[in-house]
């Protein structure tokens, strides 16, 4: 499957490897959901397990997404990643997994990567006057609490 | 492959058609506060009479930011906030984080500590169960099962506590096998709660199985063909009532479950009362599961050799249990420091809940209840 990937993409099958046994693609992203939709409609893999995001704000490309997937006809499951820059969009999978439309909404929820094309981007988890995406790693995990006491309160920290 | 658009979970909220006089399209608000919620769900209903139209459900009420906690704690202090997400069956949870953990450090739990993890997690399983029988028989209007079921989870919450002080958040895990060695009398415990059980699920079955009242309220009531549970990403007992036989303890067995030798119920209609008759016979097979794993608890160690101080290597792992409610993933990114980079939950309440917009539509407002009941959600999962 990867060869066959890797004959039709070229370089934008950056990495292709295993660890801890588990395998996994690193994608260029301008191909990623055109490989999404082959590793779907031709190699079966056909429940998105789930889809998430990793933080690395000292990278150019801060936002990894991941894709977890599982194939029922092959008892195999495979992680897909790809880089994307902050503020870059990236276009939805509702239409290649339906269950991608909540998990999408969690990811633009906590990390405010957006979809294109996605039925009904918005909060999920979080009210939706909340200011910030909470798993960017520059949200401090007090400033909440702090802005709160400072606000009602009056003092300096609530710790 | 069906059409996406045919799963749509949200509404267009706008103003009510009145262009007839008698249109009574009706909005609705359902919850957050309500019994029948099983915690704090909100959901939106569109009805035309009694006929559901569309559904959106607001959640995130009971969201306390786990994931955002755990990159600010060392993989050792997390360990106990994850028994807050499913809080009905938290062994479950700490064994499949602590199954990642360890697949991250590349260490194995001896044989002895995976025969406690797989006897506590049946056991949790089958409370999980019973707590879901009773509290879906409620809803639908048969009071009598909660007593029952709640009675017997007693039994299970007993053992629990003796064996690790605790009934609901139970920590009784830790990464590289189990704390506590089993209590005197642990293993004629389990074996009186073996003897004792199969009477007692026959007892819920004769309450509810031929029951005139619940068959009426349960066939047919909230299907979902097997094809929409793959899309939806649907698992745990709602895909199997659907008639795919799948179980991750049989798929990709982790533990020792593939030393067992125990069946996978499916159903055909998935119907509400399919995926009753599903979980009861779980229940079955836990207890098979548990006979032979008591009969054959080896002696030996109960905790591999691992770190003080626990640093992972730099990587990326995902790990997943078939928990009872689905599959529960734990998707783990090690920076080499003693903190995770990121823990990513993947819940499966969260996942079925999606499911609960096409199970609905076209039915009536109280099968709505019956239908929450039957995806066994538990919001502290569905939020974290």
């Amino acid at each position: 499957m990867v060869t066959r990937l890797q004959r039709q993409y070229g370089s934008g099958i950056q990495e292709a490897k295993s660890y801890v046994s588990q395998n996994y693609l690193l994608l260029d992203s301008s191909i990623t959901h055109e490989v999404l939709q082959i590793l779907r409609d031709e190699e079966e893999f056909d429940y998105c397990v789930d889809l998430t995001a990793v933080h690395y704000p000292q990278r150019e490309k801060q936002f990894d997404l991941v894709w977890i997937l599982y194939s029922f006809a092959r008892n195999e499951r495979i992680r897909v990643k790809t880089m994307i820059a902050d503020g870059q969009s990236f276009p939805t999978s509702v239409d290649i997994w339906v269950t991608a439309n909540w998990l999408e909404r969690e990811v633009f929820d906590m990390f405010g990567i957006t979809f294109d094309g996605h039925p009904d981007l918005k909060r999920i988890l979080l009210p939706d006057g909340w200011k910030g995406y909470p798993l960017r790693k520059d949200y401090g995990i007090i400033q909440q609490d702090q802005e709160w006491v400072k606000i009602n309160l009056g003092i300096e920290s609530g710790q | 492959m069906t059409d996406p658009t045919t799963y749509l979970s949200h509404l267009e909220l706008g103003q009510p058609d009145n262009t007839f006089l008698d249109s009574n399209e009706l909005i609705i608000n359902m919850g957050p506060q309500h019994p029948a919620t099983h915690g704090v769900l909100r959901v939106i209903l569109k009805l035309d009479g009694e006929k559901v139209l569309g559904t959106e459900c607001v959640i995130g009420y009971l969201h306390r930011g786990v994931e955002k906690i755990a990159e600010h704690r060392t993989y050792t202090m997390f360990n106990p906030y994850v028994d807050r997400m499913d809080y009905v069956a938290a062994v479950s949870n700490g064994l499949g984080y602590c199954q990642a953990v360890e697949k991250l450090l590349n260490v194995e739990a001896p044989p002895r500590a995976n025969y406690i993890r797989v006897i506590l997690t049946e056991l949790n399983r089958i409370a999980s169960h019973q707590l879901w029988l009773g509290t879906h028989a409620l809803d639908i209007g048969a009071m009598t099962p909660l007593f029952y079921t709640f009675r017997d989870r007693e039994e299970i919450l007993k053992i629990f506590e003796k064996y690790c002080g605790a009934r609901l958040t139970t920590h009784a895990f830790r990464i590289g096998g189990c704390q506590y060695e089993t209590y005197e009398g642990f293993e004629q415990d389990v074996k009186n709660f073996i003897h004792t059980a199969p009477a007692k699920i026959d007892e819920y079955e004769e309450l509810l199985t031929t029951n005139r009242i619940w068959v009426e309220r349960t066939k047919n009531v909230g299907n979902i063909s097997a094809a929409d549970c793959k899309a939806l990403g649907v698992t745990g007992p709602v895909l199997r009532a659907s008639g795919v036989k799948w179980d991750i303890r049989k798929a990709l067995p982790y533990a020792n479950y593939s030393e067992f030798d125990f069946e996978i119920p499916i159903g055909q209609n998935g119907d509400t009362y399919d995926r009753y008759l599903v979980r009861m016979e779980e229940m079955r097979q836990s207890l098979r599961i548990l006979h032979q794993a008591v009969e054959r608890i080896p002696e030996g160690p109960i905790m591999a050799k691992v770190p003080k101080i626990m640093k992972p290597p730099v990587g990326e792992v995902y790990h997943s249990i078939e928990a009872p409610k689905g599959e529960l993933g734990y998707f783990i990114v090690s920076d080499g420091s003693t903190q995770p980079y990121r823990v990513r939950v993947r819940p499966p309440s969260f996942v079925n809940l999606q499911a609960l917009d096409i199970m609905v539509r076209g039915q009536l407002v109280a099968d709505v209840i019956a239908v929450i009941g039957t995806l066994d959600i538990v919001l502290g999962e569905v939020d974290r």
